[in-house]
Parts: structure tokens; C-alpha cells; sequence
């Protein structure tokens, strides 16, 4: 333990802590930019590279100013955080950053999520101190999933930190030097020409408007307003988790009625659920995995809902593409079913039915726009539109959800199960899988429906669960980084499991690339977890092969899990992808 | 050796083979956390051989010393030293060190650059000319100064651009002749 003096008051702190860490003990606040902590993951991004954070640290008679957020507490410290000379280098920090920074806050579509302009803000900056050159690239819309605009790159190099450490992807690097200097892929090329897998797990975590989504919010509204087309939607698990934070629902109430109720009042024809395709992967996932553990062969298999995952293992692990499981994900199954089963029922030719996706996620627009989920010009899932945009066509529309009533969802694709929803979490789908697959193996009802043990925000988790006679090993796993420990683990042989549960997000999709910004407050990402988990207790039905939607399609339509028609529609295939 | 032939697009063999065999009697142990230590030393001998470090040759040593390409890229991008254009023919250099700048090195630069349609660090379209800049040459009593190959330049104003251009490029048709 270290003990120093805080602004006047004695602080006892741990060794290792920083002296903001130690500043927090007691409340003092000391503002930051370039630093993050994701606390849940015991991820801290310190590159010390801002210094918004300095602080005035005096010891054995000499005082200096410090940048608090990597500067380590020493014994007999004394700290003052806010003296005004401070705070007037804390302003000339900010506004060196604004020299160099184009004042598009008005158009940009980071406003007011913004770390950058909160901060100008709070420091009252309201003239321009310096001007000169300012640094210029052009926009990267080389992808269908992120849009980076380097002028705003304030180089705190979160992002660096966010692909190459979590996810170690690694296609993120500092590239040159000085004022030349940049975050971007080697030889600045274009994302869409390197081995980024679109997690959009660098747009969470980037502070201004550098790093955000390309935005379809656009074409949808004219999708709506089309009156040749029938326009549908669905929901992802995890928007419902997430949307309320944008409109202050409160922590603990249920957003997913005001979600529907204001999809209603958007325009779209019908409001169905993902929820209900994830039913449907786990009729078809599950029935793929009872075959390889019968059989005993190819195992384990690997979950394949996450197309950040999936890009993943394309690139990184082709020798291994033959034990995923060849399921769509339940976006790509739904826009199949959707454009199948449905139009015919309602009588509309595919081309005229248009499917949106709400999806927690970047890499599902990626996803939708790939050409085998594509059928003679038509695809399966037209525009997919993050929570975050979502939340800002409520918002141009005048829809504050909060105020609305609860509605439920359309009939017969927005039926869903407690086991559909979970797939929002990390473990979800392994715990929907095991739901289903226990029962129809050992023929007997499930006693008690919850597997705890592949819950939570770890990265890796692991669990034996007897079912009949067998004991069935699975691992549950979240962010790239973990997925690579376990895979390396399977490639060498050194482990053994029946089937593995992969997202590419920490903590699963409700930590998705295109959530509500968290600004490194994992508590919220705790809350969205347990939400989660408490929307599947209020469910009647808890298990995938008893939704009677999912029965009935079967019965109308597919024929049995696994048949020739669900082969057609409902899997994939994967390709080998050169490293770029 | 299958790395070599899988990265090999357009730069000769022969000098893969000896990157290869420079980095294999380093010795360097893959496990050993330092290995990153190597990458300039690496990076070096590289240019050396090749002239420049294209993305083919990053990725070569990306491979070889088990980094990744970004990391093989930042550092290259870092040092003023390594370049990933091949240089021209005839490579034209501008002293930007104090004393030649506060002389005019700068004019003199824009009066190539204007001349040339390239910029600096930049190579013509057809190979025969490239033109960069330098720290301070050891010639400030000359200065600003030009230097082409070996040759220096003194006392350089934009005016002179043209003449010295003259002799670059007879210097460049004689080497054309001699091949
Ligand atoms: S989207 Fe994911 S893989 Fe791509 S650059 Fe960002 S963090 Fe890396
Ligand atoms: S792109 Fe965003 S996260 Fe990355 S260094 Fe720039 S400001 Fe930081
Ligand atoms: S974990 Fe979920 S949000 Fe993240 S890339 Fe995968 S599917 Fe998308
Ligand atoms: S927050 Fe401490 S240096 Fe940026």
C-alpha cells in the first residue's frame, strides 16, 4: 500500500494503482481521453498519449506535472488535480487537440457521443486559441460495415489496442510520424483490403467521430416509404437489451415492448423477431450436433452465428473449416425463411419484400451483403441497421420509445422462445443448444432449464454437462483473442471438447459493434447480460423445439431439422481466405 | 523455403534466398519475447538487397519473424531511413538541414518538384528519376546543397534547377547505354 495526499485529502492506494485509479477512491474526478478501462474484461488501454489527465505530483520537495492515468502512486505523493495551472494545461492540451481537429461536430455522427467534445465542453473551450495546417485523408467507405475518417483520429490509439490485443486481428498499426502520423492498416489501405472480420469492436471503443458505421438509415426510410414494397423487420436478441439506454429507460425495465410498438409507428409492415430464427438454428444446429456426437466424429463443433467469428476462421484458421457447424446465422436464416416461406404465405413476390435486420452488430452488414446469402439478385436480408441507428430513426421520426406501450411483436416470425434470446449473451447459444439437445437425446423433460455455468462476461468459460449416459464437454468463449487460445488448443489436440460456443465481441453481442456507445463503462455491459437472462425467465416456453411457430414450419414447410429444403436454405459453406 | 516462393510476386529470388539465410544466421529463437529487437536489423539488410521494402518484402519478414504485417509496416513508416518505393535511376537528393534551409532549400525543392511532376520521396513514370530530402550533408559552407549520386551541388538557387537537370539527364541516358 501506498499512501499519498489527494487535493488535501490522504488516500491509501494499492502499489500497482495509477494515481487516477487512486483519485477515484475518493471521488476526485480527473478528466481523460486517450485512457480506457474495460474493468469487466480486465482490459486498460494506458498509452499515455492525450495528456488531458496532468496533474501536479510533489515529492521528496520537488513537484512535476504528471499525466495521472499511467503514472504509478509512490509512497508520500503529494497529488493536487486541479489547481489553475492544471487546468489552464489541461485547456492547452484540448485545444492543440481542436487545432488540428475539423469543426464538424454539427454533421458529424458522432455528436454527443463524442469524448473528444465532451470534453471541449466541460473546459468551456469556445474560441479557437491555434490554427495552421490541418491534417487531411480521405474517407475509407471501402467496406459495407465502417466508415473511417482519419481528420478526426486524435491518435489515442484505443482502436490499436481494441483489434490487436482483444481480438488480435491486428490489421491496426501507427503508421508514420509527426504530423503525418495516423491509426490505419499498413500502407493506409483500405479496410476492405485487409483481414479486418468487421467486429466493429474499434468503433466501440474509439472517442470521436474517427470510427463509426456506414449508415443505411437512408435507403430503409425509402424502403418504407415505397408503396410497391412490403418491408419487414426483425430484431437481434441484444437491441432490446441495449435501445432503452438511449432513450433513459429505466436500468431494470424491459425495453423490448417499446422496441416493437416503435417499429410499428416507423412504418415497417410487419415487426418479427430474430429470436425466432435463433429457435430455428437451434433445431438445426442441435440436430447437427447430435449426429457428429452419435457418429463421434468431427468434433467439436463449433457455434457459427457470428459472422465477425466467421470472417475469423476464414482468414486464421482455414485448416479448420470443416468443424463449425454449417447453420446460417439467425439473421441470414430469417431473411431465408422470410423470403421463402413467408412472401408465399402472404402472397408477395420475394424481390417486393424487403427484410431489415436491427442487429447489435457491424459485422452483420458485412453478413448480408455477402453473394452466397444472395439469390439471383435478391437477397436474403436487404439493409441492416445498428441499434445506434435505429435509435437515431426513432429520433428523427420524433418516436422518444420510452413514452410508448408495450406491443408485441407480428405473428408467425416474431414468436420466440426464452432459449432464442439468450443468444444475446456470451453462452447463450450453448445454453439454448443444451436445453434442446438434452431432452430429445436422453428422452426426458429438462428439470431445471438454466446452465449457469456458461454465463458471464469471462472470456473462456468450460463446463462437463451429463446428458444420459454421456458427459458432454463444452467451452463457451468471447472476444477473438480467446477464440484463438481455444482454437490453437484444438488444432495442437491438447483439447477436447463436443462443441464450442465462439463471438466474436467480449461478452457476446450485447457488446457488439454497434451497441450504444459504453464509454468504457462495462457495468452497463453487466446490466445488458442480466437483462438478458431475466427477458428468458419471463418467457413461457424456454426451449427452441417447443416454440409451435418453429413446429408448424417444420410441419408446413421444411419438413424434418437437417432436411434437404433446410440444406438449401439454412446452411452454408465456408471458404479459405487469403491473408491480405 | 515455401515462404519464399509464397510471397514472391515480382522481386528476383535470388534475393529472398539470402534475406532468408541472413535471418536464419541471426539465430533467433522463436519464443524469445526480444525477437522484435531483430526487425530493424532485418528490415535493413532487406532494403539493402532489394532497394526498397515493398508490401511482398514487409510480408516476407512479417512471416520470417513472426510479426504481423501492421507491426512490419509502422516501424518502416516510422524511420525516415526505409522506403517502399523503389528508387529512380537517377536519385536527386535536397539537403533540408538548417543552414541549407534558411539559404533556400526549400525553393529550390518546390523548382524539382514543379519540374519533375513529382513530389519529394516520389519516383517519375517511367524509373529514371526519384528525388527525397536530407538531413544536414556536412557541406553547410555550400550550401543550400543538391547531391545526385555522388556528385554535389553548391550553392544551389531555384535558376540553377534546369542545368542540373541537363546532366541528370545525360547521366541517366548514359547508363540507359551502358546496360
Ligand atoms: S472491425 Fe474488428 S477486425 Fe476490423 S479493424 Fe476493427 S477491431 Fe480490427
Ligand atoms: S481512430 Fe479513434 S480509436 Fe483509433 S486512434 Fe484514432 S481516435 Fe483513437
Ligand atoms: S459477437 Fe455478435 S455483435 Fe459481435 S460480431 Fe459476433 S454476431 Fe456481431
Ligand atoms: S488520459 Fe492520461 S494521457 Fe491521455
Amino acid at each position: 500500500m501506498a499512501k499519498v495526499i489527494i487535493n488535501d485529502i490522504p488516500v491509501e492506494a494499492l502499489n500497482d494503482a495509477s494515481i487516477l485509479d487512486a483519485a477515484k477512491e475518493v471521488d476526485i474526478f480527473i478528466p481523460t481521453l486517450c485512457h480506457l478501462d474495460l474493468e469487466s474484461f480486465n482490459i486498460e488501454h494506458r498509452t499515455g498519449s492525450c495528456r488531458v489527465c496532468m496533474v501536479e505530483v510533489e515529492l521528496g520537495g520537488r513537484s512535476k506535472m504528471m499525466p495521472a492515468c499511467c503514472t504509478p502512486v509512490q509512497d508520500g505523493m503529494k497529488i493536487k488535480t486541479n489547481t489553475p495551472e492544471i487546468i489552464q494545461i489541461r485547456r492547452t492540451v484540448l485545444e492543440l487537440l481542436l487545432s488540428d481537429h475539423p469543426f464538424d461536430c454539427l454533421i458529424c455522427a458522432k455528436s454527443l457521443d463524442c469524448e473528444l467534445q465532451a470534453l471541449a465542453r466541460q473546459f468551456g473551450i469556445d474560441h479557437l486559441t491555434y490554427t495552421g495546417e490541418r491534417s487531411s485523408y480521405p474517407r475509407d467507405t471501402s467496406s459495407n460495415a465502417i466508415n473511417r475518417d482519419l481528420d478526426k483520429c486524435i491518435m489515442c490509439r484505443r482502436c490499436e489496442t481494441a483489434c490487436n490485443e482483444i481480438q488480435t486481428v491486428k490489421v491496426l498499426t501507427g503508421y508514420k510520424r509527426g504530423f503525418m502520423a495516423v491509426v490505419a492498416p499498413p500502407e493506409m489501405k483500405p479496410l476492405n483490403d485487409t483481414n479486418c472480420v468487421f467486429c466493429g469492436q474499434c468503433v466501440n471503443v474509439c472517442p470521436t467521430g474517427a470510427l463509426t458505421e456506414i449508415n443505411y438509415i437512408n435507403p430503409v426510410w425509402k424502403a418504407i416509404n415505397d408503396p410497391t414494397k412490403k418491408v419487414i423487420v426483425q430484431t437481434a436478441p441484444a437491441v432490446r437489451v441495449g435501445i432503452g439506454e438511449e432513450f433513459n429507460i429505466p436500468e431494470n425495465e424491459s425495453a423490448t415492448g417499446k422496441l416493437v410498438a416503435g417499429l410499428r409507428r416507423l412504418g415497417f409492415d410487419a415487426v418479427f423477431d430474430t429470436d425466432f430464427s435463433a429457435d430455428l438454428t437451434i433445431m438445426e444446429e442441435g440436430h447437427e450436433l447430435i449426429n457428429r456426437i452419435n457418429k463421434n466424429e468431427n468434433l467439436p463443433i463449433l457455434t457459427s452465428c457470428c459472422p465477425g467469428w466467421v470472417n475469423f476462421m476464414e482468414y486464421q484458421f482455414p485448416d479448420l473449416l470443416h468443424i463449425p457447424s454449417t447453420c446460417k446465422s439467425p439473421q441470414q436464416m430469417f431473411g431465408a425463411i422470410a423470403k421463402s416461406y413467408y412472401a408465399e404465405k402472404i402472397g408477395v413476390s420475394p424481390k417486393d419484400l424487403i427484410v431489415v435486420s436491427i442487429m447489435p452488430c457491424l459485422a452483420k452488414k458485412y453478413e448480408a451483403a455477402k453473394p452466397e446469402f444472395i439469390n439471383n439478385g435478391v437477397p436474403d436480408v436487404d439493409y441492416v441497421l445498428s441499434t445506434r441507428e435505429l435509435a437515431k430513426m426513432f429520433k428523427e421520426a420524433g418516436i422518444n420509445i420510452a413514452k410508448l406501450k408495450d406491443e408485441d411483436y407480428d405473428n408467425p416470425l416474431g414468436e420466440s422462445t426464452g432459449a432464442g434470446v439468450i443468444f444475446g449473451a456470451s453462452g447463450g447459444v450453448l445454453e439454448a443448444a443444451l436445453r434442446t439437445v438434452s431432452e430429445v437425446i436422453s428422452k426426458t423433460e429438462l428439470k431445471d432449464v438454466n446452465f449457469v455455468e456458461v454465463r458471464g462476461l469471462e472470456g473462456i468459460k468450460e463446463a462437463t454437462v451429463k446428458i444420459g449416459e454421456l458427459d458432454v464437454k463444452v467451452a463457451v468463449t468471447s472476444g477473438l483473442g480467446n477464440a484463438r487460445k481455444i482454437l490453437e488448443k484444438i488444432r495442437s489436440g491438447e483439447a477436447k471438447y463436443h462443441a464450442i460456443e465462439i463471438m466474436a465481441c467480449p461478452g457476446g453481442c450485447i457488446n457488439g459493434g454497434g451497441q450504444p456507445y459504453i464509454h468504457g463503462d462495462t457495468t452497463k455491459l453487466e446490466r445488458r447480460m442480466k437483462m438478458i437472462y431475466t427477458e428468458d425467465e419471463r418467457k413461457v416456453i424456454r426451449k427452441s423445439h417447443d416454440n409451435p411457430y418453429i413446429q408448424k414450419l417444420y410441419k408446413e414447410f421444411l419438413g424434418e431439422p437437417g432436411s434437404k429444403k433446410s440444406h438449401e436454405l439454412l446452411h452454408t459453406h465456408y471458404h479459405k481466405k487469403r491473408e491480405k | 523455403m515455401s515462404e519464399v516462393t509464397e510471397y514472391k510476386k515480382i522481386l528476383p529470388e535470388e534475393l529472398y534466398r539470402k534475406l532468408d539465410s541472413f535471418v536464419e544466421d541471426l539465430g533467433i529463437d522463436s519464443k524469445d519475447p526480444r525477437k522484435k529487437g531483430y526487425l530493424i536489423q532485418v528490415l535493413h539488410k532487406a532494403q539493402s538487397l532489394f532497394g526498397y521494402l515493398p508490401e511482398e518484402v514487409q510480408k516476407f519478414v512479417a512471416r520470417k519473424l513472426g510479426v504481423c504485417h501492421s507491426e512490419v509496416s509502422g516501424v518502416i513508416s516510422f524511420y525516415n531511413f526505409f522506403t517502399t518505393l523503389p528508387k529512380g535511376k537517377v536519385n536527386i537528393s535536397i539537403c533540408m538541414g538548417t543552414a541549407c534551409f534558411v539559404r533556400g532549400s526549400e525553393k529550390v525543392l518546390k523548382e524539382f518538384e514543379n519540374f519533375l511532376h513529382i513530389k519529394s520521396g516520389g519516383v517519375t513514370s517511367d524509373g529514371k528519376f526519384s528525388l527525397d530530402v536530407l538531413r544536414c550533408v556536412g557541406a553547410c559552407g555550400l550550401a543550400p546543397v543538391v547531391m545526385v549520386g555522388d556528385r554535389v551541388y553548391g550553392n544551389v538557387n531555384p535558376k540553377m534547377v534546369g542545368d542540373i537537370m541537363t546532366d541528370c539527364i545525360k547521366l541517366a541516358n548514359s547508363m540507359e547505354e551502358n546496360k
